[in-house]
């Protein structure tokens, strides 16, 4: 086992090189885990749709459960003029809960980890909210810059400040993502690290801190994934109820 | 507050990302942009297939199942309160029946009572009346035995002691005599009577 604490986020490839031109295209263990999390959701929540019984059944109960949950967070934050992108929300949701989830097992690898993936996720988000924003407002979205009641002396600090403030969204959502799952892991794997060389005598302190870090990192991804959603349902309901 | 909770997380998480940096030595393979570009291809497939899927096949599906339930539900609701609507009719119909009959009931009773009261005066009256007749046909009976009486007990006394005084001494006496002493004795006897 390696001992240094960032190993465990080495990508290396599975199976043969696949290039296409100059680009390398192969399948990773990153990738691996990517289809492992959507093959595992879209598993449990079809078997969790198949029956319509009057009376759930647990599969059932966890879809529904699921839907609802997100289906009143959309509602929330974004109101009912967020309805047509129910089916993204929940699936960014679901996908970046899994990714985490998965990445609690011992010895897989955290998608949702790498800053690259984290960021194509959030600019995805960005540039569709803007183009929400924009198709809405047309370019009364601009609008978003300025808030309304501010002397006009402010103005053109604040119109700077909310334009700045615009364009760190994705960075911020992404970053936020994961740096959280990125510290956790590499937490844990210290922690196990010390476990291991203070041997038998010295080991259970590292050991309880890495159990009580479990529970925590288990609290955070699904802290994580929730965050995400939540914010890019704040992030729409700014594109279609244009507040300022 | 939950977005107190996003603001205060961030700093955090920059104070773990310090942490590590200190303790890592080969540097983050995060930013080694060797499999950027695999990883881009890859989360946008799938996460493409997992998009599509979604909307298309699982989330109307559950959405269907939501909205069948809840309608069910409604319905069996309604039905449930129909049913109860009717029973409520039904037992204030049955208690109006109970009340009618009782009251009715109470009617019968009532004549059936009055007419029985009415019969029995009336038999009574009936009675009364004979029972008044006979009696005053018996008490003058009595009366006319009780004023007949003492003439005829004096005559019996007359002819017995007549026919007494002939079996003993053989003697003829005179009735005229003998119904003078006889009335002379019942005369005191009946002071005597009516002395005591």
């Amino acid at each position: 086992m390696a001992t240094n604490p960032m190993n465990q986020f080495e990508v290396y490839r599975i199976g043969p090189e696949i290039k296409l031109g100059s680009i390398d295209l192969s399948f990773t263990n990153a990738s691996l885990f990517m289809v492992i999390s959507s093959i595992a959701i879209l598993v449990i929540f079809n078997l969790g749709s198949k029956k319509n019984s009057l009376i759930p059944n647990k599969m059932q109960l966890l879809a529904e459960l699921s839907y609802t949950f997100v289906s009143k967070m959309i509602s929330d934050t974004a109101g009912s003029k967020a309805k047509p992108y129910f089916a993204f929300i929940f699936s960014i949701f679901m996908f970046v809960l899994f990714c985490n989830m998965f990445g609690m097992i011992p010895y897989t690898f955290t998608v949702t980890s790498h800053i690259i993936v984290t960021f194509m996720l959030a600019a995805f988000i960005f540039i569709g909210v803007t183009i929400i924003g924009f198709i809405k407002h047309g370019l009364g979205y601009l609008k978003l810059f300025v808030p309304s009641g501010v002397p006009v002396v402010l103005l053109p600090l604040i119109v700077v400040i909310e334009i700045i403030s615009y364009l760190s969204r994705p960075i911020s959502l992404s970053v936020r993502l994961f740096a959280n799952m990125m510290a956790g892991h590499t937490m844990m794997k210290v922690f196990g690290g010390f476990v291991i060389s203070l041997g038998i005598i010295g080991g259970w302190l590292p050991l309880s801190f890495s159990v009580a870090l479990t529970g925590l990192e288990i609290l955070v991804a699904f802290l994580q994934a929730y965050v995400f959603a939540i914010l890019t349902c704040i992030y729409l309901n700014d594109a279609l109820n244009l507040h300022h | 507050m939950i977005r107190n909770i996003f603001f205060s997380q961030i700093p955090l998480s920059f104070l773990f990302l310090v942490e590590t940096f200190a303790a890592e030595s080969g540097g983050m393979p995060q930013l080694n942009p060797e499999f950027w570009i695999s990883q881009i291809f890859w989360l946008t497939i799938t996460f493409g297939f997992l998009y599509i899927i979604l909307s298309k096949l699982i989330l109307p599906k559950i959405s269907a199942n939501l909205e069948t339930r809840k309608s069910q539900i409604m319905e069996n609701i309604e039905s449930a309160e129909k049913q109860r609507k009717d029973s409520e009719e039904k037992i204030k119909e049955y208690d109006k029946i109970i009340q009618d009959s009782r009251i009715q009931a109470k009617n019968y009773f009532n004549q059936a009572r009055e007419k029985i009261l009415k019969d029995i005066s009336e038999k009574r009256e009936i009675l009364d009346k004979d029972l008044s007749e006979e009696i005053n046909k018996a008490e003058l009976e009595i009366q006319d035995l009780k004023n007949k009486s003492p003439e005829k007990i004096t005559k019996i006394a007359i002819e017995t002691s007549n026919d007494l005084i002939k079996q003993l001494i053989g003697v003829e006496v005179n009735n005229s005599s003998i119904s003078a002493i006889v009335e002379d004795l019942s005369k005191r006897n009946k002071k005597e009577y009516h002395g005591n």
